[in-house]
């Protein structure tokens, strides 16, 4: 069943610190979820919790239940591996393969995990970049270094790469933060065509972006879900108080 | 005014001391073109040695053999020092690499002599003969902290963020490791691994008593094998003056071979530098 991401009690640590208290949220499929807040308010974790990329730090733990389209991503048995695959995830700075032409880095996904078939792989890849609204800008270009392309390109190539492997959810961790309007108006552009495929969770600073991209909204501070809900609603009618003063601009 | 005459001075100074650097080097370099230069030629490369009193010759059984040892040592020290930095640079106990790192220090500041003696006992004793093996072992063992080391520093510059992204791609993390991370350091491993090739190429007191040397083509990896720096040694100290033009002639091949190992090193560095900018 295809019911999105539906998080419940989720707690987190960094060794003692805890930076995730009792969260709980439904980011529905195909639909735009995005997750504001202040800096260290635990945006960040909160989206790596749910790929399990937070258990990669050194002394994180978590707790809490993620259901990834019904089923519990932390349930014992469950291959790490195995939920990045279903739940792709790109960063705030592009973060192409160095080594890999353009070709390569769509690919990869797909060829590490032993994928060997010519026509295969330039059928997703082109399919890939075509959905990360890129392919028109580098087909001609495929076998350039990955980090020739310009910044806006780069992360439209690190999308393609997490979209080749048809994952089910998207996260997103303020993925343009490190782009000028123009690249970010493309991503989100983007945004609202993948959303057709996949859930989205987008983590941002942003909230004219939050506005603008998503329909769910959830406001984050000092590791707490203050509120969560229809994005206008959030943003022109906030229920709690802090909501409305982080909004209004009387803090961070 | 002061400050300018000592700024002069200063600049001055610095600027001649790293010139001074490079001067060792010239005047070896100059020095051994001007006495070997002259028996280098074809049959340098091509020919045996021949007999004391006659002339001509050359040091080919050498020239290959020193490219055996160096490949024998290369099936030693590459994998247990590129393996390792590896861990080193990914282990998440720091203990083990401490001491790891530690001891590698230490053996690298070993005596290349003492790292002979060691093959010598656990090699040539045993075999009860000199041989290729032992000499590609002592090499060997020189050459594991240098690779080591600088797997470990170039695997640690490759950005965690590239470790992430494939992660998150859904790979597992030794594949990850492998085909990201240690691709992404290639080129500067490559460069680690010249450098430690440059460096036992030249070694002559670790084979004194593994590789022992030989007149002739070796026959077989078990048997006693001629290095270019033996032989240079072992004409150096006779008292024939056609040896010693052909010990200078095998000296300047070696620190020649030196010479581009440690350019193809560079340029290797170069394309690193591209790729991460």
């Amino acid at each position: 069943m295809a019911d999105g991401v539906q998080v419940t009690g989720l707690n987190a640590w960094f060794g003692a610190r805890q930076v995730l208290r009792n969260v709980g949220l439904h980011a529905p499929a195909n639909g735009v979820t995005a997750l504001i807040g202040p800096s260290g308010c635990g945006k960040s974790t909160f989206v790596r919790c749910l790929n399990r990329m937070h258990e990669v730090v050194p002394g994180a733990r978590s707790t809490g239940q993620v259901l990834l389209n019904g089923e519990d991503v932390y349930a014992p048995g469950v291959d790490p591996v195995m939920v990045r695959r279903r739940i792709g995830m790109v960063f705030q700075k592009p973060n192409p393969f160095p080594t890999m032409s353009v070709f390569d880095n769509a690919a990869a996904g797909l060829r590490l995990a032993g994928v060997r078939d010519k026509d295969t792989l330039h059928e997703v890849v082109e399919r890939a970049l075509r959905q990360a609204a890129l392919w028109d800008e580098v087909k001609d270009e495929l076998h350039k270094s990955g980090s020739s392309l310009s910044g806006g390109q780069q992360q439209r190539l690190c999308i393609a790469r997490a979209v080749a492997v048809q994952p089910e959810v998207l996260l997103m961790d303020e993925p343009c933060s490190a782009l000028d309007p123009i690249a970010t108006a493309k991503i989100e552009e983007l945004i609202l065509d993948l959303k057709k495929e996949l859930t989205i969770i987008i983590v941002t600073h942003n909230m004219q972006q939050a506005a603008r991209v998503s329909e769910w909204t959830g406001f984050f501070l000092m590791g707490e879900l203050i509120e969560f809900g229809v994005t206008r609603d959030l943003f022109t009618a906030p229920r709690e108080k802090k909501t409305e003063d982080y909004i209004t601009g009387r803090f961070g | 005014m002061k400050r300018l005459i000592v700024n002069r001075v200063m600049n001055f100074l610095a600027g001649a001391a790293a010139g001074l650097v490079i001067l060792p080097l010239v005047l070896v370099f100059g020095f051994l073109v001007y006495q070997g230069g002259s028996s280098l030629n074809l049959e340098f490369f091509t020919h045996m040695p021949k007999p004391v009193g006659e002339p001509g010759g050359g040091m080919a059984n050498a020239i290959v053999g020193t490219l055996i040892l160096i490949g024998l040592a290369c099936c030693v020290g590459l994998p247990i020092g590129i393996l390792g930095g590896l861990y080193l640079a990914e282990a998440r106990d720091p203990r083990l690499p401490w001491v790891v790192r530690f001891l590698a220090d230490v053996l690298n500041g070993v005596p290349s002599i003492v790292i002979g003696i060691f093959a010598y006992t656990l090699v040539v004793l045993p075999m009860r003969r000199f041989s290729a093996l032992a000499g590609g072992l002592a090499l060997g063992v020189i050459m594991i902290p240098i690779v080591l080391r600088t797997t470990e520093e170039i695997v640690r510059l490759v950005p965690a963020s590239l470790r992430e992204a494939g992660l998150a791609l859904g790979l597992p993390n030794w594949k990850v490791t492998v085909r990201i991370v240690l691709v992404t350091a290639r080129a500067g491993i490559v460069t680690g691994v010249m450098v430690a090739i440059a460096r036992i190429a030249g070694e002559t007191a670790p084979l004194l008593f593994t590789a022992f040397g030989n007149r002739f083509w070796h026959s077989g990896l078990d048997q006693p094998v001629a290095a270019l720096a033996l032989q240079v040694f072992a004409y150096a100290i006779s008292p024939f003056d056609d040896w010693h033009r052909q010990a200078w002639a095998g000296a300047l091949v070696l620190i020649s071979m030196v010479f581009l190992v440690s350019l193809a090193a560079r340029l290797a560095t170069k394309g690193l530098q591209r790729q991460t900018r």
